[in-house]
């Protein structure tokens, strides 16, 4: 396991979530990020650190940027990349998780990058393979990646993370993109709030490590960064709230709410964004204020030095086993 | 037929019915205990010197799940059978969860012959109390009783529509019958996998709050008190369950309930990494639920405990938690666990086993769970301190999904006599 470049060291075979990650682990991915910033920039993106290592991109459910920016990465790097979706529902998805899997570690991959709609079936699969794994979203449970772009465009934003407060905005309830970003920000000494009607808040919320807020102006005032979660369409109609124009008015992020945070707070979304929804259409276009077009940009150099780091965990002899 | 008597000697004699804890020798006849004293001269018999260990009535498992019929491959009569013994259990209760329900006398026959035919521990059924556990008409609950069914459930499957509920606590009361209900209140249930709170919260588990638990007792208490209808609430798991349940006891209402071992052994932090294992229903609470169920225990709120044995195969259980399936399983460390309690300081030996013996046959009208002059010899005689760690891999079941391997435990099962006949004896 200790094979490779040892100034780099990044003690994990896998890349699961970001619990777990010590500070340190967390700002060498970000460092390594930065560097790829400035690659990407350049006419030449391509590296061939990666070169001769295959990568599966193995999505079980639909998203178009995540592997595309992973597909990116792992081009840019001069790795092969190969996507396979597999939908969910053709076949019990237990079984199609371990079977592919199976299937998968014969073919000797080198990374492995999944996602899947539940929560801890990522980990699971891990346990299964000889590669190493990114985690690229399970269920509600984590996305750290996403933290990890986020991280990045608020330290180049702001040029820290400590001290900072974050207020997470919408539907805590159902998102990885939250625990994630709760786990980091805390690892990393920002303080975060959380901000949602009661419906979207997992029960015990506080317990990690975040201040609880059911009203925007409150929950907003004086914070540095807002970061707001999309709401899926099937909870915007009575399950969870009662309407998106109620859901708007309450917690749709305006100039009106937003006037009470600080006067340079930044705002960012995960996207896709449903417009008029949880954001007003003029705010995630403001130019000044929304990051939300950097942290696509920051997704791919974060996804290169994921792919960096755990690559060079690998054995170069043959995979085990 | 009739066997040499056998003569048990010098064991420590155990009988939480007569608060019976002493030295002495049992002599069994015709499969029948013919005496139980301190010192019994018998020089026909065959004779075991026990030593001191201990000898109690055998176990009286109240809820477990067999897979046969149905789906045999994860546990049939035969492996439950060969894991019950093993475990010190002489009598078990299968739930109607078999494919097809156990709803009809057919059914309730095929299981008693079946028993018959294996010949290990007495295997007795449930029934439906409604036809294919749906929830909407009643089983006929009088034949079934006249063909041998112990009481009626639903099993994991509470019956939700309150009044499909008062007829069955009504028309059970018709034949003094015993309906046993799953404490859920499955719209606040559904789509839930491990208790609500933190750990669900972390891993990003959808959370089962506890309060469907006690509002689904809550309300079969008010229908026990409406149709005076016996309950039997199934695996109590909350501390605001049992909290009503020792209420209603004192305002004297028909009411019985039980709880498994994993609700006192382990609490939701089990579930860990997405252990599967882990995963059952209702789900592994927090610690105060957990410290409650032992509290419950003590002061005989609870009155007994059953292993909620839940055969799984691994391809059921080797799956992302949300589509594993749920269960524990228990035959073979029902004894052990429930001797924790003892080993614990918070329950007496006798009190300990009462729970899985004496307690469930009288709520469940069977006669068993008792050591008597007359009383058929199903016995286990344990060594009540031996250490050993639970290896599942040494279970007998057919499934090995139990969350506890590994774990140390005290009270290791030496032999199992079913009718006065060895069925286990741990020398092989």
């Amino acid at each position: 396991m200790t094979v490779g470049m040892p100034s780099l060291s990044f003690p994990h075979r896998h890349l699961l979530g970001i619990e777990g990650l010590s500070p340190d682990e967390i700002t060498l991915l970000l460092d390594r990020s930065e560097t790829y910033v400035e690659q990407n920039r350049q006419v030449d993106k391509k590296q061939s650190l990666l070169r001769g290592r295959t990568i599966i991109n193995l999505f079980f459910e639909n998203s178009t940027r995540t592997r595309t920016s992973f597909e990116l990465a792992g081009k840019r790097l001069g790795g092969d990349v190969i996507n396979m979706s597999v939908q969910a529902s053709s076949i019990k998805k237990g079984e199609t998780l371990i079977d592919t899997a199976m299937t998968l570690t014969a073919m000797r991959p080198d990374v492995l990058i999944v996602r899947h709609p539940e929560s801890g079936a990522v980990q699971l699969l891990s346990q299964k393979v000889d590669c190493a794994v990114i985690n690229a979203g399970d269920g509600s449970h984590e996305h750290p990646t996403q933290a990890l772009l986020d991280a990045l465009t608020i330290r180049l934003r702001k040029g820290h993370l400590q001290g900072l407060a974050v207020a997470i905005c919408g539907d805590i309830l159902h998102s990885r993109v939250a625990r994630s970003n709760i786990a980091l920000l805390n690892i990393m000494g920002a303080r975060v709030r959380v901000v949602a009607p009661r419906t979207l808040l997992p029960a015990e919320i506080e317990r990690l490590g975040v201040e609880v807020f059911h009203d925007m102006a409150r929950g907003l005032r004086g914070v540095d960064i807002i970061m707001m979660l999309r709401l899926q369409t099937e909870r915007m109609h009575g399950s969870f709230v009662p309407s998106i124009r109620e859901y708007f008015h309450f917690f749709g992020l305006d100039y009106a709410k937003l006037a009470a945070a600080k006067p340079d707070a930044l705002i960012m979304h995960p996207g896709p964004m449903n417009r008029g929804v949880e954001i007003d259409t003029e705010v995630a276009d403001d130019i000044d204020r929304s990051a939300i077009r950097q942290q696509v940009e920051m997704g791919v150099a974060v996804r290169m030095a994921c792919l960096d780091v755990l690559t060079r965990n690998l054995s170069n002899a043959a995979p085990a086993k | 037929m009739s066997a040499r008597p056998l003569l048990f000697r010098n064991a420590r004699l155990l009988d939480p019915a007569s608060n019976l804890d002493r030295r002495g020798d049992l002599l069994i006849e015709d499969g029948k205990i013919a005496a139980l004293d301190p010192k019994i001269a018998a020089h026909d018999a065959e004779s075991v010197e026990c030593a001191g260990a201990c000898l109690a009535p055998g176990l009286v498992d109240m809820r477990v799940e067999l897979r046969e019929p149905g789906a045999e491959h994860q546990e049939s009569m035969n492996s439950g059978g060969l894991a019950a013994v093993a475990g010190g259990v002489t009598t078990l209760v299968m739930l109607p969860t078999t494919d097809p329900v156990i709803d009809d006398i057919a059914l309730v026959e095929f299981v008693a012959r079946r028993s018959r035919d294996v010949g290990l521990a007495r295997i007795r059924t449930y029934a439906a109390a409604t036809k294919g556990l749906k929830g909407r008409e009643l089983t006929e609950m009088g034949l079934l009783a006249a063909a041998g069914a112990v009481a009626f459930t639903d099993a994991g499957r509470a019956i939700a529509d309150a009044t499909v509920m008062r007829r069955a606590l009504s028309y059970a009361r018709t034949f003094d019958l015993l309906v046993m209900q799953h404490p859920e209140e499955p719209s606040l249930a559904a789509g839930g996998m491990m208790n609500e709170g933190e750990v669900a919260t972390r891993l990003g588990l959808a959370g089962i709050t506890p309060a469907a638990e006690i509002i689904m007792v809550e309300r079969d208490l008010r229908l026990v008190e409406a149709t005076g209808g016996r309950l039997h609430i199934a695996h109590v798991s909350t501390e605001a369950a049992i909290d009503a349940i020792r209420r209603a006891k004192a305002r004297g209402l028909p009411v019985t309930c039980d709880t498994a071992p994993h609700y006192f052994a382990l609490n939701e932090t089990a579930v860990g990494d997405y252990r599967t294992f882990a995963k059952v229903s209702p789900p592994l609470r927090s610690e105060w639920d957990r410290r409650a169920v032992v509290a419950g225990l003590k002061d005989g709120t609870i009155d007994a405990i059953a292993s909620d044995h839940a055969p799984h195969d691994q391809e059921s259980k080797r799956l992302p938690f949300a589509s594993a399936a749920s269960g524990i399983i228990g035959l073979e460390t029902l004894l052990p666990l429930t001797l924790e309690l003892y080993h614990n300081g918070h329950l007496s030996l006798l009190e300990a086993l009462g729970a899985v013996t004496q307690r469930p046959a009288d709520i469940l009208g069977l006669p068993a769970g008792r050591l008597a002059v007359g009383a058929a010899a199903d016995l286990v005689l344990f060594d009540l301190e031996r250490p050993w760690r639970i290896d599942v891999d040494a279970f007998r079941s057919k499934s090995k999904n139990a969350p506890y391997d590994g774990r140390p435990v005290q009270g290791r099962v030496l032999r199992t006599l079913v009718a006065g006949r060895s069925v286990f004896s741990s020398e092989g």
